[in-house]
């Protein structure tokens, strides 16, 4: 099988979650002697294209034309339907994102492929049969698919695979694409990102707060908390919704779904709609007052207290333990 | 300005999901059905356009009739008429593929529809519908104004927004706080009776995956309470038996 993973960059640098779908195409790959081929579209950072051979890509295609420097759904999805063709692929890998998620949809469309997208774990394939298992009710549950049509894509979402570091060398080429000015109509007129910060879609750690901190003055203990863990901030909807806090730190039904190794829920009651967001999480800590909050069923490890208290009290203990 | 909006009828944000015949079948008993969260934002939005710029908003929602009260609550909230496609929504191509059928000759300036479905989460409906009427599509979209033919938008992205105009046409997946969510009148309920639904029937699309079966997460075992004044030790257990420090 000849897998294709599609690779997403920041500022030149190579995600990691896009190093996770090169280590989720290699698990696939190794069930049925298959090649993973990385494609790199734009500014790349030569430095950066090792890490993809470590995460078990074979070669990886560089198609280094500048158009492809600043991101774009429609040009994304042109070059890499035209790659995948080229290279006469039978499976594109996409790790979930605000960019190449809707751009792999464009791309099965382009090249007549299946597509499945939140995908959580590696697909099993025995001869011609693919079953994938992807999660549903927006975490409440999961449906496994048999995949039936020939070309497939998958997007796959954070955690579906451990990352690979031991691979190899992977061999560079130069690749060229089609894209067209149609592929342009959308103008970017202004772009405002929180630099600096963990992401909170792709952060190992997150630490939310909810409308238990009262006020978004008292954001300080949990952005110390994020900081010494080095984890992104999450909300609950209210906290959003009153503009305490920022859109786009708003965890849950509605908001951004996360799925980090540890969540810690600090003053959110564990509304069904925030649980939805975050049941994939590994495990979870929730600080509550209120020993009756719901959130303490769905949590692996509970403080019952007031976060005033508890919360410069963990940060202590956890740096303690870093230092 | 004639506007088009995808709706789905889905589980209640709260309802408890079981499935039934050797877990292949959602088990609708004492399910309440709403009309998307993400997609009764596209609604409001589109409501509000339609006020601003003399247009129109068809509904279009492919499902079996037992979506029809989904339909007409959001012909109550201000849609104009309505179109249902008379299928099983299946997988998001053939859903997409409805979509873009029933689209192609209605010259429809905007296709708002939710960023995602909250029962199938495919979040791709919108991207696949671009692509099959060759269209640009934008998604998640916060923020919609339309002016002189020009689309100017905000969308989230990862830690942050971007703000993108586009020419009309084009399909954009919407969600909060594009706008406020509305709630039917009186007035709304009365005439979404009598406002046209047309039923038509689906177009064929190649069948792409086929379900095998449901399953639900495993039960979480029981949470560790930890002592407010014994945090070294969830600290120690986060380390050592969690491993996530
Ligand atoms: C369609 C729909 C979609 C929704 N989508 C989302 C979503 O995506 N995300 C989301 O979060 N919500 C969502 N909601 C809202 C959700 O139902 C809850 O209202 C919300 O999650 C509650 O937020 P909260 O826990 O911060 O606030 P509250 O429910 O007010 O809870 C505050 C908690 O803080 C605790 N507390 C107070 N003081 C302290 C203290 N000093 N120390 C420690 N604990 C303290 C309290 O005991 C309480 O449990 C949605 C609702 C609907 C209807």
């Amino acid at each position: 099988m000849s897998i294709l993973v599609f690779i997403e960059t920041d500022n030149g640098n190579v995600k990691k979650s896009s190093l996770e779908a090169v280590s989720y195409a290699h698990a696939i790959a190794a069930q049925n002697q298959g090649t993973v081929t990385a494609l790199v579209l734009g500014k790349v950072e030569e430095s950066q294209l090792g890490a993809l051979g470590m995460a078990g890509a074979s070669k990886i295609l560089h198609a280094d034309d500048t158009a492809l420097d600043t991101p774009s759904i429609m040009a994304y999805a042109s070059a890499t339907a035209k790659i995948f063709n080229d290279t006469n692929s039978d499976l594109l890998i996409l790790a979930q994102s605000a960019l190449a998620t809707p751009a792999g949809a464009r791309t099965a469309v382009k090249v007549g492929a299946a597509m499945v997208s939140n995908v959580i774990e590696v697909p099993e394939v025995s001869g011609d049969s693919f079953k994938v298992k992807r999660g549903i009710f927006t975490g409440k549950a999961f449906e496994t698919l048999t995949v039936t049509a020939p070309k497939k894509v998958l997007v796959v979402k954070k955690n579906a695979v451990e990352m690979k570091t031991d691979g190899g060398d992977a061999t560079v080429e130069k690749v060229s694409v089609d894209i067209s000015e149609g592929d342009f109509k959308l103008k970017v007129l202004e772009t405002h990102k929180q630099e600096g910060d963990v992401l909170l879609p792709e952060a190992e750690i997150v630490v939310s707060g909810g409308r238990g901190l009262k006020g978004p003055e008292n954001w300080g203990i949990i952005e110390e908390l994020a900081g010494t863990l080095g984890a992104a901030t999450g909300c609950s909807k209210p906290v959003s919704d009153m503009d305490w806090r920022p859109h786009h730190e708003h965890v849950g039904q509605t908001g951004i779904k996360v799925s980090p190794n540890l969540y810690i829920a600090v003053g959110i009651s564990g509304a069904i709609q925030h649980l939805a967001g975050v049941n994939s999480s590994k495990c979870i800590v929730v600080i509550n007052k209120d020993p009756e909050a719901p959130f303490f069923k769905a949590a692996d490890y509970g403080v019952v207290g007031d976060a005033f208290e508890v919360l410069p009290k963990l940060t202590e203990a956890i740096k303690a333990v870093k230092s | 300005m004639k506007i088009l909006v995808c709706i789905t009828h889905v589980p209640d944000t709260t309802a408890k999901i079981a499935f039934t015949d050797s877990n292949t079948k959602f088990d609708e008993s004492g399910v309440q059905f709403i009309i998307g969260p993400y997609d009764d934002y596209a609604l409001a939005r589109a409501v509000e356009l339609k006020a601003a710029h003399n247009g129109t908003v068809t509904v279009l929602n492919v499902g079996l009739a037992n979506t029809e009260p989904t339909i007409r609550k959001a012909l109550a909230i201000g849609a104009d008429d309505a179109i249902r496609v008379n299928a099983a929504p299946t997988d998001s191509f053939f859903v997409a593929s409805q979509i873009a059928a029933v689209a192609k000759d209605g010259n429809y300036d905007l296709i708002l529809m939710g960023r995602e479905s909250i029962d199938f989460n495919s979040g791709v409906v919108h991207a696949l519908v671009g692509e099959l009427l060759g269209l640009v599509s934008v998604s998640p979209v916060m923020k919609l104004e339309v002016k002189d033919g020009v689309a100017i938008m905000d969308r989230e992205i990862e830690g942050g927004k971007q703000s993108v105009e586009i020419p009309l046409p084009f399909v954009a997946g919407c969600q909060e706080p594009i706008a406020e969510w509305k709630i039917p009148n009186m007035r709304g309920i009365m005439t979404a009776r009598t406002k046209p639904l047309q039923v038509v029937e689906p177009v064929g699309a190649e069948e792409q995956v086929k379900l095998d079966q449901y399953s639900l997460p495993e039960a979480k075992g029981a949470v560790k309470i930890v002592q407010q004044d014994q945090i070294d030790d969830l600290v120690k257990m986060l380390q050592n038996e969690a491993k996530v420090l």
